[in-house]
């Protein structure tokens, strides 16, 4: 298994994915050797073998822009200086080295390879080994870049990687449609296994209403409370979430709006409040984690995934385990997977505005909503998704073999 | 022993409630108007439906009324259909009207809004029931002397209600809950009553077609003519089968392709040959003595596997719904404003509240395959959204003494 990232060194939801598959697959009888491209601590990964293909701090690999692929300038790996670790290539180069000599003492039944950050590795390992190579498909660089082209040189990478995959997964239906159409790989190639949520990881808890105090202040004054959680950047699609809000209040006066998290389009969101004339409406967390984080889902009456293009997104199932109301994008995967949620075109800022409005003047929608999501959200489970991939393994290998 | 057999259709199409949203309230009041090509484009659906359902089978029924002096059959037709007709396709309409005019088809009486009147205003209720009354008699010279409520939604009440209305003949589901040992195969006297006859779907041989027909897994597939008559004629206790059914099971529910059509053609056919007959619904009840007295004090309607009116009213959004559109009756009716008044009871028409039911586990395939709507949600806020400007409508027609808004506005023009 090549990954780039496990709990609690995590920068998004790749690693968590990782985690809870390898672990819903090691559960299932697999041993599992992963590789990733830092040395740290993993407390409670005792299932499986964890490789360390360089000496670095997790925050050096993992932070080194791996979210960020606009940095990556070669696409040959061997005008890549090696030597000087500080750059995205150079620690894939590391990484598909490791991955090289790893493969010459553990031989591999199927190579299961996450995202184009580890797609190289996995190609070598193929080449090397002659096993079947699955690449998981959890964002491609279309969705990374939003509504622009992203990087051609992390597309490229991709390509190759796609072309040479003998199975990929892609975590939806939106994910598959991007792999075929855009990157020419016949469907019958491409298996859609959606992601799941632990419910276990989900430690019981007292919610004290002390983080968001205001706020629950302005509830019990009859305001409807609005979250999102997420990165700001072009892919979630946060400027038209602030338009719709704008919109909103046109025709409700009690709404506020959580824009929890942090990134390069904050000043842009900022501003772009004032200018609606709704900035005292929009709230600003900055980058939260733990209590802070679990709390805004808490807080949280109606939870909006506005993504431009959004593979999977697992906070939509996290904010339905905290009671909340789901409004979730049509370019989100995992409205495929759910019922009981209001869903729009991302840039249908109107649209959404109708459902907020919809939502705050109706008791009954809300209820219903957070009542129906509760019974649907928990049926989906890692275990499926193992017995996904299990079932995938012995296809790929047999085809292999054959 | 022969058998008589009463083959009622039912035949509806709702104006669905367009996209409306929060932002067209106040500007405009035309919910049912979508012009895309989605399926809440009512005039597209209509035509289609035209196309696949109501042509080929008036057609078809034709031709066996023609061929066959012994076939007879019933129908109810919404007004919301005839109104959907008279704008889109009027030539359609006189296809009705000449298998009318065989004198071999009854028309049954019920709401003209296809609503659920009956169990929330009673006043309204015998309103829409006056009123499909009078359209059907203009439309097809006749008066109809039995009654169907809206999804068959029947209890004791609304029979002594049906009797004093006059009606001979009134239908029923024949569900097994309330039959216990008895068969639908008979008439039935309604608890309460004297005269009037209680007809009651065979829903077993009714879905057999009605859903059934072309599902290759269900392990009598395929249904012949020659099997289906075998079960009509021997299989089943009493006289009578009574068939009721969507008129747009015959091409929309089951595709032509499916085989429908020459089916049921060849089932007419066999039927007849066989030495059975077929009854009209009042004839069936008039020929035939009750076989007992039966009472449905609860609610039984012809849809999911409760057969109940929780299809309609299972879920706090529905009755939301339901409650805000029926306490709007006093304004609505005393504003003497005809378009508030036809949009208000077009409205009420059930399929709305349908749309909303947020039964995934059991009947949701269902829902889904009859709902135009993306999901229940969203049926439920275009309705609002639309029963938000009917209020604001009524609020500009009393504050306003009846004024629209443009001509306020000219008329403080005017003033200032």
């Amino acid at each position: 298994m090549l990954g780039w990232e496990l709990p609690p060194h995590n920068s998004g939801g790749l690693g968590v994915a990782c985690y809870h598959l390898s672990r819903a697959l090691a559960q299932k009888g697999a041993q599992i050797d992963f590789v990733l491209p830092y040395t740290a601590e993993h407390p409670g990964v005792d299932f499986m073998t964890v490789h360390n293909a360089t000496s670095l701090e997790p925050e050096m690999g993992v932070h080194l822009g791996s979210y960020d692929s606009s940095y990556v300038t070669e696409l040959d790996m061997k005008e890549v200086d090696a030597g000087d670790l500080s750059t995205m290539r150079a620690v894939q180069k590391h990484y598909v080295t490791f991955v090289e000599q790893l493969v010459k003492k553990v031989q591999p039944d199927v190579i299961h390879a996450h995202d184009w950050l580890t797609m190289e590795a996995g190609v070598r390992a193929k080449e090397l080994t002659g096993a079947p190579l699955v690449v998981h498909v959890h964002a491609t660089e279309f969705d990374r870049s939003g509504e622009h082209y992203g990087n051609p040189i992390v597309h490229e990478i991709e390509q190759m990687a796609l072309d040479m995959a003998d199975r990929i997964i892609a975590v939806s239906n939106i994910t598959k449609a991007i792999i075929v159409e855009r990157y020419g790989i016949p469907a019958d190639l491409v298996e859609v296994v959606h992601n799941a949520i632990d419910l276990e990881s989900f430690e019981p808890y007292e919610y004290d209403q002390r983080d968001y105090r205001y706020f629950e202040a302005l509830r019990k004054e009859g305001h409807l409370v609005v979250a999102t959680i997420t990165r700001f950047t072009v892919q979630k699609g946060l400027t038209h979430l602030m338009r719709a809000a704008a919109r909103a209040c046109e025709k409700y006066d009690k709404f506020v709006f959580l824009f929890a998290g942090d990134g390069e389009q904050r000043d842009e969101l900022i501003s772009l409040a004032a200018q609606y004339g709704i900035s005292d409406k929009v709230y600003f967390t900055g980058f939260v984690r733990g209590k802070q984080w679990r709390d805004v889902y808490s807080v949280a009456d109606v939870f909006v995934m506005s993504s431009v293009s959004e593979p999977f997104g697992l906070t939509a199932l996290e904010a339905a385990h905290h009671d909340s109301a789901l409004i979730i994008s049509k370019q989100s995967g995992v409205g495929e997977i759910l019922d009981n949620i209001l869903r729009y075109d991302y840039w249908d800022t109107d649209r959404l505005a109708d459902q907020l409005v919809g939502i705050a003047l109706s008791p009954s929608l809300a209820t219903t909503l957070r009542r129906n999501i509760r019974d649907e959200y928990a049926r989906i489970s890692w275990k499926d998704v193992a017995d996904k991939c299990v079932s995938l393994y012995n296809r790929v290998h047999e085809g292999v073999a054959a | 022993m022969s058998k008589g057999l009463t083959l009622y259709l039912h035949v509806h199409q709702p104006y669905r409630v367009r996209p409306y949203s929060v932002f067209d309230i106040g500007e405009q009041h035309a919910y049912f108007d979508q012009k895309d090509d989605s399926d809440l484009n009512n005039e597209k659906v209509f035509l289609k439906v035209a196309d696949k359902s109501y042509w080929p089978m008036v057609t078809l029924l034709q031709k066996l009324l023609d061929t066959h002096g012994g076939f007879k059959l019933s129908l109810s037709i919404t007004g919301d259909f005839i109104e959907q007709a008279e704008s889109w396709s009027p030539d359609l309409l006189e296809a009705f009207k000449r298998l009318v005019a065989t004198g071999r088809v009854e028309i049954v009486a019920e709401t003209y809004y296809h609503s659920l009147a009956f169990f929330y205003n009673e006043q309204e209720f015998d309103a829409q029931v006056a009123a499909h009354r009078r359209k059907i008699n203009e439309l097809f010279d006749v008066t109809p002397t039995a009654f169907r409520n809206t999804e068959l939604a029947y209890n004791d009440d609304l029979a002594k209600w049906a009797e004093k209305a006059g009606y001979r003949a009134i239908l029923a589901e024949g569900w097994d809950t309330v039959l216990d040992w008895r068969s639908p195969n008979y008439v039935y006297r309604p608890l309460g009553t004297d005269s009037i006859g209680l007809l009651l779907k065979n829903y077993r041989l009714s879905d057999d077609l009605a859903f059934r027909f072309s599902d290759k897994a269900w392990n009598e597939y395929p249904l012949t003519a020659e099997k289906y008559v075998n079960w009509a004629a021997q299989d089943t206790e009493g006289s009578l089968v009574n068939l009721f059914m969507d008129f747009e099971t015959f091409g929309e529910h089951q595709w032509a392709d499916t085989g429908i059509f020459a089916f049921f053609e060849g089932f007419v056919g066999e039927w007849l040959e066989r030495g059975n007959t077929f009854y009209t619904v009042t004839e069936a009840v008039t020929q035939h003595e009750a076989a007992g007295e039966l009472s449905m004090p609860d609610t039984v309607t012809w849809a999911d596997s409760e057969r109940d009116l929780s299809a309609w009213t299972g879920n706090a959004m529905q009755q939301e719904a339901l409650k805000y559109v029926y306490e709007l009756q006093n304004d609505v009716l005393r504003s003497f404003d005809d378009s508030l008044i036809r949009d208000w009871r077009l409205l009420q028409s059930s399929d709305h509240f349908y749309y909303m039911a947020t039964k995934w586990e059991h009947d949701g395939d269902v829902h889904k395959y009859f709902s135009p709507y993306d999901s229940p949600y969203d049926a439920f806020l275009h309705y609002i959204n639309a029963i938000r400007d009917v209020r604001l409508r009524l609020m500009r027609h009393y504050n306003l003494g009846g004024l629209s808004p443009a001509e306020t506005a000219s008329k403080e023009e005017a003033a200032s």
